[in-house]
């Protein structure tokens, strides 16, 4: 007897994305329509796609999404999950969106530990613009604005907002992980159910940080982008679980 | 039960919003509109549906009202003159996914920090739209008093029927004033009529989306004649203005707001000496009510329009008269209010000046 044994998961839409080969968004678009179908709240979910590559996020994935102003995705997520508390309400949102233009929004959701969850693509870059500095772009970095790579005491050093925002006490889970391999992916699956799961319980507010290759705008080959972020961005971002008061066990059991 | 209160005008609208269903309120501390925020916070923490969040910014609280109203709710913020300037992306977001949503200005001078005295200086921004993009937002201008009461029902029941944000425009003076108002019965949010586009989970149904986003170009091209059909409804449905001793005037002074109640003190004093003058009163100042006025056209010649700024409305009056008039302006902008005594005296003098006492 046959067995199925990969298939595409319900609350992805049978569409081809736009997204270039080797970008991290289309794993992380299957990933969170993987861990919706699993949680089984793909009938009271609502997604708040960003400005940047992820605007068109509700072409794929599958649940109701309104769409929010650049960086603005925590404040609106917010007002959408207060009028409908039993909803679960992510938004998902790329680092230029969250830790430059929407860093007050998020800072401020995330201190008022709004039971939100916050998917976070890291990627380094403004993606959709051409690939300018992001605040997270690490030193050194080449970007269409600094050319000669990043200069801390010219262009400021790289922003960790995950750590920035442990420290908020609204925050209840915030894990970095990666979508660069195999068993990275599948710890990102993990953290995204985790950080869902910390919403369901209404614990508070939680964030996966997802450093995710962006090939074109690195100008490095798909393989060659994965290994660039394994090596040399977690480097600056090292892959680890930052905050965790759900009292559930964590990633390798710890 | 209608209920007559003794009230100040920030408490009337934030009362009224509540009694038309409004469970949703963010704001930012602000003068000369602090009242309101802080009666929001203690109704809504009265109400066991209702929210109150005190914003980190202005833009953070029109971005939760934009998703609050995606999932239904009749929401509300406010805000004073550079504060409204911050909202300006979310309005223009909210009018381009056809958002309901009530934004209450409580106009004080600028432009910039300006001051915290009352001000009309905000028309041009409230009535062009305010931010990016072709677009219109419903503008209401109460003169005080029990229209605040009315008006802020019927900007919660135009913002919803036409899905388009609406902004009450007020002031200072109009905020603080404490008047003795008929507050209307509170509807039940329940009753209200349901919103089949709202976001609420796709439960036994397809999943939906909101959007502005548009890259194709004719799709984007069809959302703006979309819109401009919806304005072009608005326009022939809604346009509302008080007519006051118009029938034998021959001068007609044309404000809103806080001028108009200043402006009706002077026609007041100058009827006394015989002056035949009257008031039209836009209450709508988008869509403006053009045509009434243009009919008045038939009667009066002269026109004087009477702002607190340096001559915005006057644009819109000429515009609706198209030439079938004398339009001169008086203004008193930066926060400055001018008396009905000063405004009788320019009346009496532009009177005189266009001879309009030697007509028959």
């Amino acid at each position: 007897m046959e067995k199925k044994v990969f298939e595409r998961p319900r609350y992805l839409k049978k569409a081809s994305t736009h997204y270039c080969p080797g970008c991290g968004h289309s794993i992380l678009h299957r990933l969170v329509a993987e861990v919706i179908e699993e949680l089984g709240i793909g009938e009271r979910t609502i997604g708040v796609p960003p400005a940047g590559c992820a605007v068109l996020a509700y072409d794929y994935i599958d649940v109701d999404m309104g769409e929010a102003p650049h960086g603005r995705g925590a404040a609106l997520a917010t007002g959408i999950k207060r009028v409908l508390p039993d909803r679960i309400v992510f938004s998902y949102q790329g680092d230029g969106d969250i830790a430059a233009i929407g860093t007050a929004e998020t800072i401020h959701a995330a201190n008022r530990g709004e039971r939100i969850t916050v998917i976070f693509v890291n990627n380094g870059c403004y993606g959709m613009t051409g690939g300018q500095m992001a605040p997270t772009t690490v030193t050194g970095q080449l970007s269409t604005t600094t050319p000669g790579g990043r200069v801390p005491l010219r262009d400021g050093y790289p922003v960790d907002l995950s750590e920035m925002l442990a420290v908020a006490k609204g925050t209840v889970y915030i894990e970095r992980t990666s979508v660069t391999s195999p068993k990275n992916i599948l710890r990102t699956k993990r953290a995204i159910t985790k950080a869902f799961r910390t919403q369901i319980d209404g614990l508070g507010f939680s964030l996966v940080e997802v450093l995710s290759p962006c090939p074109t705008n690195w100008k490095l080959s798909p393989v060659e982008a994965a290994r660039w972020a394994e090596e040399t961005m977690t480097k600056t971002y090292p892959l680890k679980v930052i905050k965790d008061l759900t009292g559930t066990p964590g990633q390798d059991g710890n | 039960m209608n209920e007559k209160v003794l009230m100040r005008g920030s408490h009337v609208i934030a009362e009224s919003a509540i009694r038309a269903g409004c469970r949703f309120y963010a704001g930012y501390p602000i003068t000369p509109q602090n009242e309101f925020t802080e009666y929001m916070a203690s109704a809504m923490a009265g109400l066991e549906d209702g929210t109150f969040i005190q914003a980190e910014s202005e833009i953070a609280a029109i971005n939760m009202v934009i998703g609050a109203s995606m999932a239904g709710a009749r929401a509300m913020t406010s805000s004073s003159s550079p504060g409204i300037s911050l909202k300006q992306e979310g309005i223009s977001f909210l009018a381009a996914q056809e958002l309901p949503a009530v934004i209450v200005n409580t106009m004080r001078g600028g432009p910039g920090m300006g001051n915290i005295a009352p001000s009309q200086g905000d028309y041009f921004q409230a009535t062009r739209g305010g931010g990016h993009g072709d677009y219109r937002t419903i503008v209401l201008a109460p003169g005080g008093g029990q229209e605040l009461a009315d008006l802020t029902g019927k900007a919660f029941d135009y913002a919803d029927r036409y899905r388009t944000p609406v902004v009450i425009l007020a002031d200072g003076m109009m905020g603080q004033m404490m008047e003795p108002v008929v507050l209307h019965k509170a509807v039940d949010p329940a009753e209200l009529p349901p919103k089949p586009w709202r976001l609420s989970g796709a439960a036994g149904r397809p999943s939906r989306y909101i959007r502005s986003l548009l890259l194709d170009i004719a799709q984007e091209e069809e959302r703006n004649w979309k819109l401009a059909r919806k304005y072009d409804n608005i326009t022939r449905e809604i346009p509302r203005a008080e007519s006051y001793l118009t029938e034998d005037a021959r001068l007609v002074v044309v404000a809103c707001g806080t001028a108009a109640r200043i402006a009706k003190g002077a026609i007041k004093r100058v009827r006394e000496i015989g002056l035949k003058v009257g008031l039209f009163r836009p209450i709508t100042l988008w869509p403006y009510p053009k045509r009434a006025l243009c009919e008045l056209s038939r009667s009066v010649r002269e026109y004087l329009v009477f702002e607190m700024n340096t001559g915005q409305m006057v644009e819109d009056v000429k515009l609706s008269l198209e030439g079938r008039g004398n339009v001169h302006f008086y203004g008193r902008p930066g926060g400055s209010v001018a008396t009905p005594d000063e405004i009788a005296k320019v009346v009496n003098s532009l009177y005189h000046r266009q001879r309009l006492e030697e007509e028959s």
